[in-house]
C-alpha cells in the first residue's frame, strides 16, 4: 500500500512510467542489446578487409577459420564480410517497411476514426479491399514485376522498391489499429473542450489525440520490423527480392542452397542472422507490450 | 443469422469484383508479358510472336482481354454472322471497346469466363487451368491437412499445461521455444532440416540419407505408407514449428482468462475430476477465440506452404504459383490469385459466422 501512496503523492510522466516498465521486462532488455550489436557491426561492415562483392577464387569454400569466421563462398568472398552487409540491406528494408505502413497507415486511420461517417467508410472501405489480397502471392507477383520494370529509380533503389511492395501490402493492420483509438478518444471530454476551444480538426488529429493513440501503434510498428525482414529474406530467397551480386540475407541463403550439404555454413550463418535479429525486435515488441499495457497498470496498482 | 450471411456474402461481390480488377491490371500491365517469361523460347520469330499473342487473346485491348477473362468470349462471332438476338448487347459493347477485335477474330472464342467456372487455358502446358488446379491443390490439402493436425495434437495439451502451470519451469520454456519458432524463417528452418535429415544423418543399415530431402514419394516403387510418411516428416515439421509455437502461445493466454472464473471454480467444488475440469469445461471455452484467429489464419496458413512446397519440390499450389510467376503464366496466375481472395474474403466471414456459433453472446443483425 505504502508503495502506491508514494507513487501517487510522486507523481510520474507518462514517459517515465513505460521505459520503467519496459526496464522490467528482461527479454526486451536482451532484445535490445544483441539488436544493437547486430546495427552497430552493420554499420562498421566497412572495416573489414575483405570486398564483399570482388570475387577472390583462390579461397573457394573455405571452411570458418580465424581469417575467416564465417568461412567463403563459391567466389572466394568472405562471408561475414557479406553477411554485414547483407544485413545492411535487410536491416534498411525492416525500417523503411515501418516507415511506410505509418506514413500511410496513421493518416487513413486517423482520419477515419476521427472523422467516421462517410470519410470512415471509403477509407475502411479500401483497407478492406487491400486486406481481401492474398498477400503473399501479391508481394511475390509485384516483385516478379518489378524486377522486370526497366527503371533507373527502381534499379538503383532495390531497398527502397521491396520495402514499398512489402509496406503497401502492410499498412492496413496499422490503419485499424489507430483508426480504433481514435474513435474512441475522440468522444473524450477533453477533446471536446479543445474543440471548444477553437482548435481546428488536423490540430486536434495530431497534437492532441495522437500522443494518446500512439501505444499500440508503436508496439505494431515494432513488429513490423521483425515481419518486414522475414518477408523480404523469403523474397529474396525465392529470387524475387534484392538481386546479386547485392547481398541480403535472403538472397545469400538463396546461393548457399545448392551446396549447402557440402558447404553448410553458407546456410547457417545468414540463417541465424535473421533468426536473431528477428526474436530481438519480437522481444522488444513483447516489451513495449507490457510497457504500454493499461490493464498491466492496473493490475500493478491492485497487486500491491 | 442465416441474413447476415447472405449480407455478407452480397457484400463480397463486389470486393471481389474490385480486387480482380486491380489483380488484372496487375498481371497483365507488367512489362515483358507471357511471351518474355521463361516458358517460351527466346530465339521466336516476330511473326510466331505475333501470332501466339492473337492466340492467347492478348493482342487485345485490356480492358476487352479482362471482358473474356470475367464473362468469357464465346459469344464473340466472326463477321458475317448473325448476330444471336440475345447477344446484341454485349456484341455491341465489345464492337465499341474495340472495334477491331470485332472484326477480326476469326473464330468463335471457347472461354466461359470466370463466373461460369471456366479459369481459360494455361500459356505454358495449354491444357485447362481447372485441371492443373484440381491436380495441384489435392497435393497442398494433403499436405496441409497432416500439418494442421500435428499442429493440433501438439498446440492443445502444450498450451493449456502451460496455463496451468503457469510460470513453471515447463511454461516459461515453452513461452521461450515459442518466441523462438516465431523467429525462426521458415525456409531457413527447412534448409537446416534438410542439412541434418538429408546431408548428415544417414540410416545406419544402408548407408542412405535418414529421410528424402524433397518429393513426395519415391519414384518407381509403387504405393508404401513407409515411403509416403518419411516423405512427410521433414515438410511437415517445417509447416508445424512456426504454427504450434502460435496457437500453444494463443491458447495459454485465452485459458488464463478461462480458469480463473467462478463456473470453474464450481466445477471443481463439484468434486470433478482435475482432467475434466480443464478438458472439458475449460478448454472448450478457450478454445473459442482460437477458432476465430484460425480461420483468419487460413489464408496464411496455405501462403506459408508455399516455401514448402519450393523447398521440398512438392507438387502443390504454392509451388505451382511460383513456376506461374516465373512463366508469367496469365491464366494460371490470375486462377491462382482469385481463389486466394476468394479463401481470405470466405476466412474473414466463416471467423465472424463461427465466433456467433460458438459464442450465443454474439449476434449479428
Amino acid at each position: 500500500m505504502t508503495d502506491t501512496a508514494l507513487r501517487l503523492s510522486k507523481p510520474e510522466t507518462m514517459r517515465s512510467l513505460i521505459w520503467r516498465r519496459f526496464r522490467r521486462h528482461p527479454g526486451a532488455i536482451m532484445g535490445c542489446i544483441v539488436l544493437g550489436c547486430i546495427i552497430v557491426a552493420v554499420t562498421l561492415a566497412g572495416l573489414s578487409p575483405y570486398d564483399p562483392v570482388k570475387s577472390n577464387l583462390i579461397e573457394r569454400y573455405q571452411p570458418p577459420s580465424i581469417s575467416h569466421p564465417m568461412g567463403t563462398d563459391a567466389l572466394g568472398r568472405d562471408l561475414l564480410t557479406r553477411v554485414l552487409y547483407g544485413g545492411r540491406v535487410s536491416l534498411a528494408v525492416g525500417f523503411s517497411v515501418m516507415v511506410i505502413t505509418l506514413v500511410i497507415g496513421v493518416p487513413v486511420g486517423a482520419i477515419a476514426g476521427y472523422f467516421g461517417g462517410r470519410v470512415d467508410n471509403i477509407l475502411m472501405r479500401i483497407t478492406d479491399a487491400a486486406l481481401a489480397l492474398p498477400s503473399l502471392l501479391v508481394l511475390i507477383l509485384l516483385s516478379a514485376i518489378l524486377r522486370e520494370v526497366d527503371a533507373p529509380f527502381l534499379k538503383s533503389n532495390p531497398v527502397l522498391t521491396i520495402a514499398a511492395v512489402i509496406g503497401l501490402l502492410s499498412w492496413m493492420f496499422v490503419a485499424r489499429l489507430v483508426r480504433a483509438s481514435y474513435l474512441t478518444i475522440r468522444e473524450m471530454d477533453y477533446v471536446t473542450a479543445t474543440r471548444a476551444l477553437g482548435a481546428n480538426s488536423l490540430r486536434i488529429i495530431a497534437v492532441h489525440i495522437f500522443p494518446n493513440a500512439i501505444g499500440p501503434v508503436i508496439v505494431e510498428a515494432t513488429l513490423e520490423v521483425a515481419y518486414a525482414i522475414l518477408e523480404e529474406s523469403g523474397l529474396s530467397y525465392l529470387g524475387f527480392g534484392i538481386q546479386p551480386p547485392t547481398p541480403s540475407w535472403g538472397n545469400l541463403l538463396s546461393n548457399a542452397q545448392d551446396h549447402m550439404i557440402k558447404y553448410p555454413w553458407l546456410a547457417i550463418f545468414p540463417g541465424l542472422m535473421i533468426f536473431l535479429s528477428v526474436i530481438s525486435i519480437n522481444y522488444i515488441g513483447d516489451g513495449l507490450r507490457d510497457a504500454f499495457d493499461p490493464y498491466k497498470v492496473l493490475q500493478k496498482i491492485g497487486d500491491v | 443469422m442465416g441474413h447476415y450471411v447472405v449480407r455478407r456474402l452480397l457484400q463480397a461481390i463486389p470486393l471481389m469484383f474490385i480486387v480482380s480488377i486491380v489483380l488484372f491490371a496487375l498481371v497483365n500491365l507488367a512489362p515483358g508479358g507471357p511471351l518474355a517469361g521463361r516458358g517460351l523460347s527466346r530465339t521466336m520469330r516476330p511473326e510466331q510472336a505475333a501470332m501466339l499473342k492473337h492466340q492467347f487473346g492478348l493482342d487485345k485491348p485490356i480492358c476487352v482481354q479482362y471482358l473474356y477473362w470475367l464473362i468469357g468470349n464465346d459469344w464473340t462471332r466472326p463477321i458475317g454472322e448473325n448476330p444471336k438476338p440475345n447477344a446484341g448487347i454485349f456484341s455491341a459493347i465489345v464492337a465499341c471497346l474495340d472495334p477491331r477485335s470485332y472484326l477480326n477474330s476469326d473464330s468463335p472464342g471457347v472461354g466461359k469466363g470466370i463466373i461460369r467456372g471456366d479459369f481459360g487455358i494455361s500459356f505454358r502446358t495449354r491444357k485447362p487451368v481447372i485441371d492443373t488446379i484440381g491436380s495441384y491443390l489435392k497435393n497442398t490439402v494433403y499436405l496441409m491437412s497432416v500439418t494442421l493436425f500435428i499442429v493440433a495434437i501438439l498446440a492443445i495439451p502444450v498450451g493449456v499445461l502451460s496455463a496451468v502451470k503457469q510460470y513453471s519451469i515447463f511454461d516459461i520454456s515453452v513461452t521461450t521455444l515459442s518466441f523462438i519458432g516465431q523467429a525462426i524463417p521458415e525456409f531457413w528452418l527447412g534448409l537446416i532440416l534438410i542439412l541434418v535429415f538429408y546431408g548428415l544423418l544417414k540410416n545406419p543399415l544402408n548407408g542412405e540419407p535418414l529421410l528424402p530431402g524433397g518429393g513426395m514419394y519415391t519414384l518407381g516403387i509403387g504405393f508404401s505408407l513407409i515411403d509416403w510418411t518419411k516423405h512427410l516428416i521433414l515438410p511437415v515439421t517445417m509447416g508445424v514449428v512456426g504454427w504450434v509455437t502460435w496457437y500453444s502461445r494463443f491458447l495459454r493466454s485465452s485459458m488464463l482468462d478461462v480458469i480463473h472464473q467462478d463456473y470453474i471454480r464450481t466445477a471443481r467444488a463439484k468434486g470433478l475430476k482435475e482432467r475434466n475440469v480443464l478438458f472439458k469445461h475449460a478448454l472448450r471455452n478457450a478454445l473459442l477465440p482460437l477458432v476465430t484467429i484460425f480461420a483468419l489464419d487460413l489464408p496464411y496458413i496455405f501462403a506459408g506452404s508455399l516455401y514448402v512446397e519450393i523447398l521440398f519440390s512438392w507438387p502443390g499450389m504454392g509451388r505451382l504459383y511460383y513456376q506461374a510467376a516465373l512463366d508469367r503464366d496469365y491464366p494460371l496466375l490470375m486462377a491462382i490469385l482469385t481463389l486466394g481472395t476468394v479463401v481470405v474474403i470466405l476466412s474473414n466471414l466463416l471467423a465472424d459466422v463461427v465466433y456467433a456459433r460458438l459464442d450465443p453472446r454474439i449476434h449479428y443483425d
